[in-house]
């Protein structure tokens, strides 16, 4: 048993264990720290797997920013635990039973075996063989001509979601006093003044001390 | 001992057999549930990444690019909604969710 078996296993046994924890543990605030541990792992075992932009992208991407948050979604709500850990283990049994399934299922297709070789092959990027580049250039070579059109879509999918989930949350303040822009844009010039017509002069009511006000405005 | 294809996809399994129970037991809990899902694509995501490991094939990590951007985009959407969720029924227990019965 080499290294690299045994830090596949080491590293599967952390990963399994926090996506147990994950999804059994009590506090929402916890649940995300181990997903972020799961995240961890996984992006170990994908170095593991020669692919080392994606293990960084995962911890960067994952761990950095939808990992916080979510962190920043759980810590906002004031989630009632107790209510919602109330018949937790009631599916327990149809929860078993899928997850059996499913792991029989995968043990069935992989006890047949795939037709792979055991040893992996090198990497051929856009026909050359046999020819050593980072990862990262692989990855990049592909993305920047064969994938060009998908990774433009990938932007404006992101740009999409951006301005949903800007959208979505963005709450209007009652009481702060603000200008509304388009109020401001449609104003006319004669919603700004209005020419009130009046006399020039006022006749001064008779018997009021007017003069005396002014005398004593003076002084 | 070295390390084979069956390692990588048996671990992808037990992971997704992980998150799948996790959906089932936290049907109270919207939050624990986007959580299974990302675990899932997680799982998914190692699978690609072992094949094209063992294919020698580049294009399994570029499915797993598209795949993180996705997952960005849905789970940031997804929080956006919980979140509006919270703020209008002050819980995110999905049994309460029943206000489009109709």
């Amino acid at each position: 048993m080499d290294v690299k078996t045994g830090l596949f296993y080491f590293f599967s046994i952390v990963l399994l264990f926090a996506a147990f924890r994950v999804i059994t543990a009590r506090n929402p605030v916890y649940a995300v720290l181990f997903l972020v541990l799961a995240f961890f792992q996984a992006a170990a075992i994908w170095i593991l797997l020669k692919a080392e932009f994606l293990a960084i992208a995962l911890v960067l991407v994952y761990v950095g920013a939808v990992m916080v948050l979510f962190l920043f979604v759980v810590m906002m709500l004031d989630i009632n635990i107790d209510s919602a850990r109330k018949g937790f283990w009631k599916h327990f049994p149809l929860a078993a039973f899928m997850g059996v399934l499913i792991a029989l299922e995968m043990a069935a297709v992989l006890m047949g075996g795939f037709r792979v070789s055991e040893e992996p092959h090198a990497v051929a990027v856009l026909g050359q063989k046999s020819v050593e580049l980072s990862n990262t250039r692989e990855l990049g070579k592909l993305l920047y001509t064969q994938y060009l059109y998908p990774l433009e879509i990938a932007a404006a999918i992101l740009l999409v979601a951006m301005i949903a989930a800007i959208a979505l949350t963005l709450r209007e303040r009652k009481d702060s006093k603000h200008i509304s822009p388009y109020d401001q844009v449609r104003v006319k010039a004669k919603d700004r003044m209005t020419v009130v017509k009046m006399a020039a002069t006022q006749v001064a009511a008779i018997g009021e001390p007017a003069p005396a006000h002014t005398e004593e405005n003076k002084a | 001992m070295t390390l084979t294809l069956g390692h990588f996809l048996s671990l992808g399994a037990m992971l997704f057999a992980l998150s799948v129970i996790g959906i089932f037991l936290n049907r109270k809990n919207l939050i624990v549930l986007l959580m299974a899902i990302e675990l899932m694509l997680l799982a998914v995501n190692t699978n690609f990444v072992a094949f094209s490991y063992y294919l020698g094939d580049m294009h399994g990590q570029i499915f797993v690019f598209f795949i993180l951007t996705v997952a960005a985009a849905e789970s940031a959407i997804g929080l956006a909604i919980l979140v509006l969720l919270f703020r209008n029924m002050s819980s995110i227990n999905v049994d309460e969710l029943n206000t489009l019965k109709g």
